[in-house]
């Protein structure tokens, strides 16, 4: 591998929002665009006149498959008012949004664009289950991984009995990963599921008595969570609760050359590092238990930051499924391997723990909007590095975060390091 | 006379599944570096030689990875799995040191926790659909 290089020029975010996440039927990519839009712009600190913004590079999987609408770029462009600016659609997977930041990223730093909007956005509940299903198998090996049978919670289900077999973990233990990012997300307005479990599970039981049907014994979550008729196997080990959900949604964030900050905030936010990877379909790997392409990208981006697993204060990673929010705490360098399940058992990726992982509530809870999820990792590592998580926000300074982006089953692989300086 | 040449046939997913048809599970061999690759290559990702030849594998692996899958693609519910009937995807370690994802038979899915990585497996050939969809898919057998 070659080695890393350093930006030949600094690159900051001085706006970022996001679209709620959820199941919007009367809205499709192009209205939730919009709204992160608004909501990036609200959140330039000096105000933005849109008209200088230079270039768009937009993360979006499959809008033809789950809108029949392809070339997405110059309509969402077209819907923000920014016609006639080059505008890239970025199909990376469910990497797409992180992989169109590294190209606003290489876009400043190369000298070419002072100004880049990066955006994602994706609508995915038009489509039945099903579809949505065969149209996210398509980010795997289509001639020989899809003819095995494999759907996508099947492909981390089995990275998750290679794992359990290898360090020992159980099942149970992928739950505290749920009920975790379910609390964070529960302080997410922007969140699809804005609820804890101990909540979710509550609900249900009220709607089977409302209906007249015999309510269900659950006393605690853990009951809820063993229960085929509360959580449902999808693909052993994997439960409905370690999925994450079908989802609408967009982000944006504004990238502007660094010595332009001033312009636009007194509270820029530098990205430091920017590192991707590519890997083989999931049979071809020399591990299962950990995700080479994310270990790669993230020792590419640590180096380049000059910065190692330690100074991260918060990250937002990749938690498609339970599994993987597991994986992704290792492959990072925050524990060792086998080691990342005992820390999600032991609170400490928690909000108030040592290495808060995902308090936006994670892809899990959050919602998973493919193209948009690694833009929104970036939304909130902006607002929980300024103080503007709210509810949410974690305790003391974060000098020092990072977002993780994982298309398919890491075949693409995509880390940013984050830098607040003043 | 000469014998005649049998052509050789191309490293291609086509290619791969028409060996499949014919009940051979099929590796692209290295000449150079003597890596064998299973789904095939044109080009080795070791070494970067173009100069590759089949070679038929044992058949014969074990298991790495596996999931007991309950909610399928369409073609597995066309084959009458589903909730009620649920089947086993795995990534299967050939003898030959390469890996391959595969429907996996012969295993009791009411016990998942019961399977067993590393368990002995041997190929297997499953062909589904009608007319021209007619198809040979890769499995393994415990
Ligand atoms: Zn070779």
């Amino acid at each position: 591998m070659p080695k890393s290089k350093s930006l030949p020029r600094g690159v900051v975010v001085v706006g970022a929002g996001m679209s709620k996440f959820g199941a919007f039927a009367e809205k499709n990519s192009r209205d939730l665009f919009v709204e992160a839009f608004k909501e990036m712009t609200k959140s330039v600190d000096k105000g933005l006149d849109p008209s200088i913004i230079e270039t768009l590079y937009i993360g979006n999987f499959t809008s033809d498959q789950f809108e029949r609408q392809a070339h997405i770029a110059p309509i969402l462009t077209d819907a923000v008012g920014l016609l006639p600016r080059p505008a890239l659609r970025v199909e990376d997977a469910c990497a797409s949004g992180g992989v169109a930041l590294r190209q606003g990223v290489m876009a400043i730093a190369s000298g070419m664009v002072d100004v880049a909007l990066v955006g994602g956005a994706e609508k995915m509940t038009a489509l039945k289950t099903a579809e949505v299903t065969e149209a996210l198998a398509t980010a795997a090996d289509v001639s020989y991984e899809i003819p095995a049978g494999f759907t996508f919670p099947g492909f981390y289900a089995a990275m998750a009995t290679a794992y359990m077999h290898r360090y020992g973990m159980k099942p149970e233990h992928l739950m505290n990963v749920a009920i975790k990012n379910h609390d964070n997300a529960a302080l997410n307005p922007y969140a699809q599921f804005g609820v804890t479990i101990q909540k979710w599970m509550e609900g249900r039981i009220e709607a089977a008595i409302k209906k007249g049907k015999p309510a269900p014994t659950w006393s605690t979550i853990w009951d809820f969570l063993h229960d085929e008729a509360g959580n449902p196997t999808v693909a052993w080990p994997l439960r409905l609760f370690d999925c994450s959900p079908v989802s609408d949604g967009a982000a944006a964030i504004l990238l502007v050359a660094a010595e332009r900050a001033h312009e636009f905030t007194d509270h820029p936010i530098h990205i430091i590092g920017s590192g991707q990877a590519s890997d083989s379909a999931l049979h071809d790997r020399p591990e299962l238990t950990a995700i080479p392409a994310a270990k790669i990208a993230a020792q590419t981006a640590y180096e380049m930051a000059g910065v190692t697993a330690k100074d991260i204060r918060i990250a937002e990673v990749h938690d498609c499924f339970t599994i993987a929010e597991i994986i992704a705490s290792e492959d990072l360098g925050f524990f060792a391997p086998g080691e990342g399940f005992k820390a999600a058992e032991d609170g400490v990726t928690a909000r108030n723990g040592a290495k808060p992982i995902n308090t936006s509530g994670g892809l899990k809870a959050k919602g998973h909007p493919v193209g948009a999820s690694g833009v929104a990792q970036a939304v909130e590592v902006f607002k929980q590095m300024r103080g503007q998580a709210g509810e949410r926000q974690v305790a003391g300074d974060v000098p020092v975060a990072l977002t993780h982006n994982v298309g398919a089953t890491g075949s693409t692989c995509v880390v940013h390091v984050y830098e607040r300086r003043n | 006379m000469s014998e005649p040449t049998i052509p050789v046939r191309p490293f291609t997913a086509a290619a791969f599944n028409q060996y499949l048809g014919e009940k051979k599970l099929m590796a692209a061999k290295c000449k150079k570096c003597g890596g064998a690759f299973v789904p095939p290559r044109a080009i080795c990702p070791k070494c970067h030689s173009e100069d590759i030849e089949w070679v038929e594998t044992s058949g014969k692996g074990k298991l790495a990875a596996f999931t007991v899958i309950y909610s399928g693609p369409t073609f597995m519910v066309e084959q009458g799995f589903d909730k009620k009937n649920p089947y086993v995807s795995g990534i299967v370690e050939l003898e030959e040191g390469t890996n391959i994802s595969a429907r996996i038979t012969g295993l009791d899915v009411s016990k998942p926790a019961e399977i067993k990585i590393g368990s002995p497996l041997k190929v297997d050939f499953v062909k589904f659909g009608e007319g021209e969809a007619r198809k040979t898919y890769l499995a393994f057998k415990a």
